[in-house]
C-alpha cells in the first residue's frame, strides 16, 4: 500500500543502488561511478513521473502513508502547542487535533485532521475521519480564535467526515454546517492549506478561510473518485477517468479560481523530503498572515464573505 | 463520501410523483400497499390517507400548498456559469441538465417564489428532487443566495425547502463551495433580524443537508423523510453497523434532537402562520384556538385520524405488542424508583469512600 506503482521502475533502481552500496565500499573506483550513474538515472526518472503526475496518481500520492500529516507539520513549526480536547458535550474526537499554540511566535489557533503514522495511532485518530465531536471541538476553537483575536491556521487531511451511525444521531451534518458558519463569523486571519486529502464536506468543514492553499500534489475533491466513478459511471474501475473529470488538483483547482496558491512539493513528493515541504508550508503560512494580521475583524469577515460569494461567478 | 448512491432506498426507489395527469386513475402506497384513488391523492397533497406516508410532492403543488390562498410569484433564477468543468462520464453533463429541463420543464433543481404565509411576507427556495436529484450545484447554490438577498430586501422570512441527495458531482468543487456559499446567504437573513425556517423534506442528505439545511432558527420536517449526512449504505457498509429500519427518518432526527417538529402537509399552513407571525411580531392567526388545548408535543398524529384501522396492524409490524408496552414501562418505573431510592441528586460516592450515607 506504500509503494505507488507508476514509482516501481524508481524503486528497482533505488533498491540496487542501495545493494551496490552494500557490496562495494572499499572495491575502487568503478563501482562509486556505477552508483552515480545510477542515482542520476534515478533522480531523473523520480522528476520525470513527479513532473507529469495524472490525477489519478496524485491522489495515491496524497494518500501516500510517509507523507506527512498534520502534527508532523504542528510539531515542526507550532512552538508551545497546547492540544486542547473535547467538545464539551460528548467526546474528544483525536481525528481532529487542535489547540493553542505559536507560530512564527505569534500565538494562534492551530486545527487539521490527523490520519495517524501506524496501525495504532491510525485507530485512534480514526483515519483522519472526523466524528460530529471533532467538528464542534473546531467550533470551540473558533469561538475562542473570535474572543483573543488568534490568527487560525488549519491542515486539511481527510478521507471525509465519519460515516457512522452514532455520528449521524449526534448531527453529523448539523456539526459541519455550524463549522462552517464559525469559520465565517470569526473576526480573525484564517489560512488553511490542504496537505493531503481534502475529502468532501469533511474537509471544506474546516477550510472556509481568507487563504486557502494545497500541496503540489494534494486533492480535493467534492467526493472521492471512486465514489464518482462507481455512481456515474456505475462502476469503481473509471475511478481514473472521474479522477481527471472531478478536477480535484491543486493545479486544476487554481486555474478555477478556488485556491490561493499551490505550495512546492520536493521531487518526489512530499513523503520524500518531510522537512522541505514542512518548510514550504511554514513560510506559505507566514507570508499569508503577514498580509492578513493588518485587517479588521469587519473587514475579514466581509471579504471572506465575499471572496466565496464570488467562486463561480466571474469568467468560468 | 457517496452522497448519491444511497438516498433514495430501495422501497422507496418504485415511488415517482404521481403524474400530473394521470392515466392511471389508482396509484398503490409504496409503505402500506394500500390503493390511492388519484383524485382523493391530489385532495391529500400526496399523502397517504391510509397511512399518512408522504408520498413525493411537484414544487409547484407544494407551494401552492404553503402560500395564503396559494398564491405566490416565481422569481426568475440567475444565470450562472453551466458546465464549469466541461465534465463527461458516460454521459455529458451539459446533456443531462438539457434532458433534465426538458423531463422536468424546469430550468434547475431549484424554484424561488415570494409570496405571504400567514399574512407574512416570505420568500421561498424549494428543490426540485426530479431535476437531477435535487442536486446542488452552482446555479442552485446562487438560487439560494439571491432568495436570501431578496428576503432581506423585502423583509421577509426565508424558506429553504432541501429534497436532495447532495451536492452535483458533475461540477466538482464548485458544487462543494456551495455549501459555504448557501451558509453566507443564510447569514445575511438571520444578521437582517428575520426568520430562516427550514422544512426538510424526502430525501435531504449530502452537502445539502451539512450546510444551509442545518443552520435554521427552526427545523420543520415532513413525516418520514429520509434526512442525514452518509447515505445508509454507505455506512452499512463502510462501518458493518446495522442500522433501525427507522434510522435517518424525520421522526429519528427529532428524537435525536436535530428536528424541533415533525408537521404533516395538511397542518404545514398553520404551522408556518403561526411560527412566523410569533417570529415577526404579527397577531395570533387563530383567533386563540390554540389556548387551553392540550399540545401533543410529540410526533403529530393528528393527520393519522383518517387512518384506517384494519391496514393500522400491517403497517406497523415493528409497534410493540401491548404485552411488551406494558413491560416497558414497569421496567421504566422500576428504574425511577430505584434512582429514587438511590437518592436522585446526589452522585454515587467511590465504592470505598460508600459507608452507608446516601
Ligand atoms: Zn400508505
Amino acid at each position: 500500500m506504500n509503494k505507488l506503482d507508476f514509482e516501481k521502475p524508481i524503486l528497482e533502481l533505488e533498491g540496487k543502488i542501495a545493494e551496490l552500496h552494500k557490496v562495494g565500499s572499499g572495491d575502487g573506483i568503478n563501482i562509486t561511478e556505477e552508483i552515480s550513474r545510477m542515482q542520476s538515472k534515478a533522480d531523473r526518472l523520480l522528476q520525470q513521473a513527479y513532473s507529469k503526475l495524472t490525477p489519478a496518481q496524485k491522489v495515491q500520492v496524497a494518500r501516500h502513508q510517509d507523507r506527512p500529516h498534520c502534527m508532523d507539520y504542528v510539531d515542526a513549526f507550532i512552538e508551545d502547542f497546547t492540544p486542547l480536547a473535547g467538545d464539551r458535550a460528548y467526546a474528544e474526537d483525536y481525528a481532529l487535533i487542535g489547540g493553542l499554540g505559536r507560530f512564527n511566535g505569534r500565538p494562534c489557533v492551530v486545527m487539521g485532521q490527523e490520519k495517524g503514522h501506524d496501525t495504532e495511532s491510525r485507530i485512534k485518530h480514526n483515519f483522519g475521519m472526523v466524528r460530529p465531536e471533532g467538528y464542534r471541538k473546531a467550533q470551540r476553537l473558533m469561538e475562542m480564535a473570535d474572543k483573543f483575536q488568534l490568527p487560525v491556521i488549519t491542515l486539511v487531511d481527510t478521507a471525509g467526515a465519519y460515516p457512522g451511525m452514532g455520528a449521524e444521531e449526534r448531527g453529523q451534518s448539523e456539526a459541519i454546517a455550524k463549522s462552517i458558519e464559525s469559520f465565517l463569523r470569526t473576526g480573525v486571519p484564517i489560512v488553511s492549506v490542504v496537505i493531503g486529502e481534502g475529502g468532501s464536506g469533511g474537509a471544506i468543514a474546516i477550510a472556509v478561510a481568507d487563504r486557502i492553499y494545497m500541496l503540489e500534489h494534494a486533492i480535493y475533491s467534492v467526493i472521492s473518485p471512486e465514489g464518482c466513478a462507481s455512481i456515474l459511471w456505475r462502476s469503481g474501475e473509471y475511478a481514473e477517468e472521474a479522477a481527471t473529470a472531478l478536477k480535484i488538483t491543486a493545479q486544476d483547482l487554481h486555474q478555477l479560481k478556488l485556491i490561493d496558491g499551490i505550495i512546492k512539493e520536493p521531487i518526489g513528493g512530499a513523503h520524500r523530503h518531510k522537512d522541505e515541504v514542512i518548510a514550504n508550508v511554514s513560510e506559505q503560512i507566514d507570508l499569508a498572515l503577514k498580509d492578513l494580521i493588518p485587517w479588521s475583524p469587519d473587514q475579514l469577515i466581509k471579504a471572506r464573505r465575499a471572496k466565496f460569494l464570488a467562486f463561480g461567478r466571474n469568467g468560468l | 463520501m457517496n452522497w448519491l448512491s444511497n438516498i433514495i432506498r430501495p422501497r422507496i426507489r418504485s415511488l415517482v410523483e404521481p403524474k400530473e395527469v394521470p392515466d392511471n386513475l389508482w396509484h398503490k402506497c409504496p409503505s402500506c400497499e394500500g390503493m390511492l384513488f388519484h383524485r382523493d391523492l391530489e385532495e391529500s397533497h400526496n399523502v397517504c390517507y391510509h397511512c399518512n406516508y408522504h408520498l413525493r410532492l411537484t414544487v409547484k403543488k407544494r407551494l401552492a400548498l404553503m402560500f395564503d390562498e396559494g398564491k405566490y410569484e416565481n422569481l426568475p433564477l440567475p444565470s450562472v456559469a453551466h458546465d464549469p468543468l466541461k465534465f463527461k462520464d458516460r454521459k455529458k453533463y451539459a446533456d443531462r441538465i438539457k434532458e433534465s429541463q426538458a423531463k422536468t420543464g424546469l430550468k434547475e433543481a431549484i424554484t424561488v417564489a415570494k409570496g405571504k404565509i400567514g399574512g407574512q411576507p416570505v420568500v421561498i427556495a424549494a428543490f426540485n428532487f426530479s431535476f437531477m436529484g435535487g442536486s446542488m450545484g452552482a446555479g442552485v447554490g446562487e438560487a439560494i443566495v439571491m432568495a436570501a438577498e431578496q428576503a432581506v430586501k423585502s423583509k421577509a422570512a426565508f424558506i429553504a425547502i432541501p429534497a436532495s441527495g447532495g451536492a452535483r458531482m458533475q461540477e466538482g468543487m464548485l458544487s462543494l463551495v456551495q455549501m459555504p456559499r448557501t451558509i453566507i446567504a443564510v447569514e445575511m437573513v438571520k444578521e437582517a433580524g428575520l426568520p430562516y425556517i427550514v422544512l426538510l423534506t424526502d430525501p435531504t442528505t449530502g452537502g445539502v443537508s451539512a450546510s444551509f439545511a442545518m443552520v435554521g432558527d427552526v427545523h420543520l420536517a415532513e413525516p418520514g423523510a429520509t434526512i442525514g449526512f452518509a447515505g445508509r449504505r454507505v455506512i452499512e457498509e463502510t462501518v458493518r453497523e446495522t442500522l433501525p429500519d427507522d434510522f435517518q427518518t424525520a421522526e429519528y432526527l427529532k428524537e435525536h434532537g436535530i428536528v424541533d417538529i415533525v408537521v404533516s402537509r395538511s397542518e404545514l399552513h398553520e404551522t408556518l402562520s403561526r411560527l412566523l407571525n410569533l417570529l415577526m411580531g404579527g397577531e395570533s392567526q387563530s383567533g386563540g384556538a390554540k389556548k387551553g388545548k392540550k399540545t401533543d408535543i410529540a410526533v403529530s398524529k393528528s393527520a393519522q385520524v383518517k387512518r384506517k384501522s384494519s391496514i393500522q396492524k400491517e403497517i406497523r409490524p415493528d409497534a410493540p405488542s401491548s404485552a411488551k408496552a406494558v413491560k416497558q414501562v414497569e421496567a421504566a418505573e422500576k428504574a425511577l424508583e430505584n434512582y429514587r431510592k438511590a437518592g436522585a441528586s446526589i452522585t454515587e460516592a467511590p465504592k470505598k469512600a460508600a459507608s452507608g450515607k446516601a
